[in-house]
This record gives C-alpha cells, structure tokens and sequence, in this order.
C-alpha cells in the first residue's frame, strides 16, 4: 500500500515496580486509518496509550508521530496529536466554549481561525445548545463529547481515544460511535475498548492486547475468521428429548440451559440451522427462540493467548 | 506559558474560594489596621514630646505589613493547594500535557497565574496604608520597600505552594504540608538566638528574618536574592518533580 504511516510505535516497553504492564509492543497506524485496540481491564492498553501521548514515559522503545520523534522533540510531535483520556480532562468551572477555546488557543491557534475551529467543533460534537453551559453541570455523555472535541480543535493527524463509550447509556454509546466514524473521515484514529462489538463496528483493524503484549495485530475481516459461530441458543414451547436434538446432522453435544432452553453445540463446516428448522416445524416443537451464538470476548482471548501458546511451543 | 497564566488565573477567579479569601483577608486587615490606628491614637500624645520618637509609618504601617505577612502566610497554600493536586485528582493533566507545551511552560505558566491573584490582593491591601495620605504624611519610600518585601515573601511562598502541591494528588494535604513548611521556613530562626554557625544558617534561611530588614526600610540586595533564590529553587523542583511525574508511577 501507498499509504503514508502516521504513528508508529517501535519495541514499547513499561514497568511499574515488577509489573511489567506493557512488553515490546510495535505497531503503526496509517493515513485514514481507524485502528482498535483490544482487551481485557488492565491489558495495558491505557499505558499504551499514555505513551504514545507523552503522558508517561516508556522504559524503552521509540514512538514516531508523522516521522517526528515524540521522545526528542516532543513539542513539535505533540502538534499532530489529539488525546483523550479514560477520565476526559476537563475543567468543571468553565463554560463549554471557554474551554473549547482555550484548547485551540493551546494548540496555537487565535483570532478568526479559533473562533472557526471551535465552532466547527461544537457543531461536529453535537454541543450547539450546551456551549454556554457549565462543564460541570453536563451530563456523562456531553462531558465525554466535550473531551472528544478538546482532542479534534487543533485538526490532529492522529486522535487517540481511550474508551470513548465508557460509562454512558446506550443511546449516547450510539452517538459517540456515530461520532468517532465521522472523525475517522478525516483523521487516523486508534480507539481502546473492551467491548468487541465496538471495534466490529468502527475499526479497519484490530489488535489485541494481553497480558501487556500484542497477541493479535491484522484486518477486522481475519479477525472475524478466526472467530468460530459454532453454537445456536434454542427454545421450543413443546421441546423434544435431546436425544432427538442429538441425531441431528451436525450437532455435537447439546446443553440443557432450562427445561425448553438448549445450546447446541455443532462443527463450523456444517451448519445444522435449516435441518433444524425443518424437522422443528415437521416435528411440531414450536421453535421460539434461534440465536446464533459468538464467542465472547473473554473465550476469544483465551483462544487467541492459547493459539499464542501453542505456536510458542511448536 | 502565558496562556496557562492567564487560565489559572481565570479558574481561579471562577471558584468562589479567590473572592472568599479575598474578603475575609481584607476583613481581617482592615480590624488590625483599626486597632493599629487606635494604638496610635493613643500614645499619640506621650510621644509627641519625645524628640526622635517613631512616626506614623513606624508605628502602624511597619506592624500592619509585618500582620500581612502572617495572614498571606496563612492563605497561601489553600490557593496554591490547587494548582496541582487539583489536576492530579481530576485527571485534567493530561490536557496540559498532551499539548504542545514543556513542563517548564506549564510550571512557570501557573506559578505566574497565581501570582496574578496575589499580585491583585496586595495592591488591594495597600490601598489601607496609602489611604493614611489623607490624613498625615506617610513615608512613601519605606512603605515602597515594605511592599517590595511582602512582593518577594509572596512569592517565594507561591513558589514552595506548587511544589508542595505538586507531590501529592490531595488538594488538603498539599494546602497542610505546604503551610508547615512554610511556618517550619518562618520560625526555623528562634533556635537563632545564640551565635553558634548553625544557628546562623538556620536564621539566615528563615523567610522572616530577611522580611524584616526591608520592613525597616532597608533594602539589602543579599536579602532579595534569598527570595529569588528561593523561588527559583522551587519552582525547578516542581519542574523536576512534574517530569519525574512520566518516568516513574
């Protein structure tokens, strides 16, 4: 690809005291790219994230923001970057518009440029009837998209969001995440979060992070493959025997979650779905529950830490 | 530098604490400059037989700025208390940062922010001294170096404040420790009394023992460079200390 690479981090490493909370981790993000980072609670992803800031500096390693060293000359490397914390940093005592302009006034920009850029950014953020609200008196989710607007004024290179859509309802988990596709339009961005779905629907690429380590680094559609649909959650009104729901083409082991309550277990290459259907509508169970089930998250790291394991091993 | 200045200055003007402060200061001056006056009032008569005796300025100016001094002493750090800590305990750090600005930008920029509010608080108090000129001539020129002594004290104290602050995320503990180490500085000089080396050093690094000289009048450039020093010294910790802040967790 032709694409220029804006970020990248080379080798990382972080102790605090003996724990080791992030070991040898490289990656590079490219131009346009939304790049998600994947794990569980206390995988390292916020120390990462930190680093690639200059909010903490690493043991070893190197970062490189659009080729400026952000170790050497981290003025000039901090220009290209926006960033918002787990906690947005905000100051509660200020309206939104003075915030927001002092930000861009951080950021170097005055005059009809920041008026510009902060109004660009209240109108992109959805803060048009907030701005001359108290910070403070905001809502969770106002405050989350006043971070995100601090971390987009001065139009970075690379926004790096650390668990945007933490702590907030769904409706406003909707918003954000429509919010963060916007910016990915015309920022590269790298997103943490521990909630799969989230990166299923943002993020060009994934990389999962355990144990302080990267365990998993490629495409979303990989990702997708190397996830197995390899149960269905069933309910029927009359239910048959689970010998019957046994002799079914397909299935390996069923489980009896209640008494009209199964998840039946099958091999990927044969998908018992429409042999199921037929003979529940033949057999007169009266199916009233078909759930495809995906792995979770939790059984996905197991697999993939394992996988890891494995290949060590051989 | 002069962004962060003018913020931190901004917010603090923003939280009811600077005008709360700012009032009960006044408040309390404004009863001792009365008693001051009425002391003076008093003896007025039995000195103006004296010749030589001490005047106005010696006998309420002197003492109401050496009061400042105690009362500064004691306000100090509930306002410097927040400058870091503050920010520490929201999380709001990562804001300044993460901009493009260094840890000095953004240590000398709240040092002079606050400096701003402190700044504004003493001219407001010499206002009570200056308005004696309608009544009997005062003496401008030890009031002048009285204030440049206050100034300087000022901002040393501002200056040990934001280091203090800065060691801890605990708004309270840092307003607690910095005004110990601030009374520690001002009394350190009562083991002084004797003539022993050590207990010339130990009043020569008192706060208040180079206060005084300039209360009298006396401006004496060794005393200045203590409070510059002092300062400076400071404000390099907490520099020091804010990198350290990345490195080690």
């Amino acid at each position: 690809m032709s694409s220029q690479t804006l970020l990248s981090a080379d080798q990382l490493s972080r102790r605090f005291g003996l724990q080791t909370a992030v070991q040898s981790v490289s990656f590079s993000v490219d131009l346009g790219e939304v790049l998600g980072f994947l794990g569980p609670n206390g995988a390292g992803k916020s120390t990462t994230m930190k680093m690639l800031t200059g909010n903490l500096a690493p043991d070893s390693g190197k970062v490189l923001i659009n080729g400026i060293d952000l170790l050497a000359d981290p003025k000039a490397a901090k220009r290209h970057i926006g960033y918002l914390p787990e906690n947005p940093p905000l100051y509660r005592e200020l309206t939104v518009r003075e915030f927001l302009s002092f930000c861009g006034q951080l950021h170097n920009l005055s005059g009809k440029q920041l008026q510009s850029a902060v109004d660009e950014v209240i109108h992109r953020c959805g803060l048009e009837n907030m701005q001359k609200r108290l910070i403070g008196q905001l809502s969770k989710g106002y405050q989350q998209r006043c971070g995100i607007a601090q971390a987009i004024i001065h139009q970075p290179d690379v926004v790096i969001l650390d668990e945007p859509t933490s702590g907030l309802d769904p409706i406003q988990i909707q918003q954000i995440r429509q919010l963060i596709r916007d910016i990915a339009q015309q920022h590269s961005v790298i997103l943490s979060t521990h909630i799969l779905p989230e990166v299923e629907m943002l993020c060009d690429r994934v990389q999962i992070m355990h144990q302080g380590q990267l365990v998993f680094s490629d495409t979303l559609q990989a990702l997708q493959t190397q996830r197995q649909h390899a149960a269905l959650k069933v309910a029927f009104r009359t239910p048959p025997s689970v010998n019957a729901l046994t002799n079914l083409p397909g299935i390996i082991n069923v489980e009896t979650l209640t008494a009209q309550q199964f998840r039946l277990h099958f091999s990927p290459e044969q998908d018992p779905t429409d042999t199921l259907v037929q003979t529940a509508v033949a057999e007169n169970w009266q199916l009233t529950q078909l759930t495809p089930e995906q792995d979770s998250l939790e059984q996905l790291f197991t697999q993939l830490v394992s996988q890891e394991t494995q290949g060590e091993a051989a | 530098m002069w962004l962060v200045a003018r913020l931190e200055c901004y917010r603090l003007f923003m939280s009811p604490l600077a005008w709360v402060l700012m009032a009960l200061v006044q408040l309390l001056l404004a009863y001792l400059f009365l008693t001051h006056i009425d002391y003076f009032s008093q003896v007025q008569g039995q000195i103006a037989a004296i010749p030589g005796a001490p005047g106005v300025t010696e006998l309420i100016v002197a003492p109401l700025l050496s009061n400042m001094a105690i009362v500064l002493l004691l306000v100090t750090p509930f306002i410097t208390m927040r400058s870091f800590a503050e920010e520490r305990r929201n999380e709001s750090l990562p804001l300044l940062m993460t901009a493009p600005l260094s840890v000095t930008q953004i240590v000398i920029g709240k040092y002079l922010g606050l400096m701003g509010f402190f700044v504004l608080l003493l001219l407001l108090l010499m206002l009570m001294p200056l308005s004696m000129l309608l009544g009997s001539p005062i003496d401008i020129y030890q009031l002048a170096a009285g204030f440049i002594g206050l100034l300087l004290l000022l901002s040393s104290m501002v200056a040990i404040g934001i280091f203090m602050s800065s060691l801890t995320a605990q708004p309270v503990i840092a307003a607690v420790s910095s005004f110990c180490l601030l009374f520690l500085l001002w009394i350190i000089d009562w083991t002084g009394q004797s003539d022993s080396v050590g207990s010339n050093i130990f009043s020569w690094l008192s706060l208040i023992s180079h206060f005084e000289p300039l209360l009298r009048g006396e401006i004496f450039s060794a005393d200045i460079i203590y409070y510059l020093l002092v300062c400076a010294a400071f404000l390099l910790m907490t520099i020091r200390r804010l990198d350290s802040l990345r490195v080690a967790s």
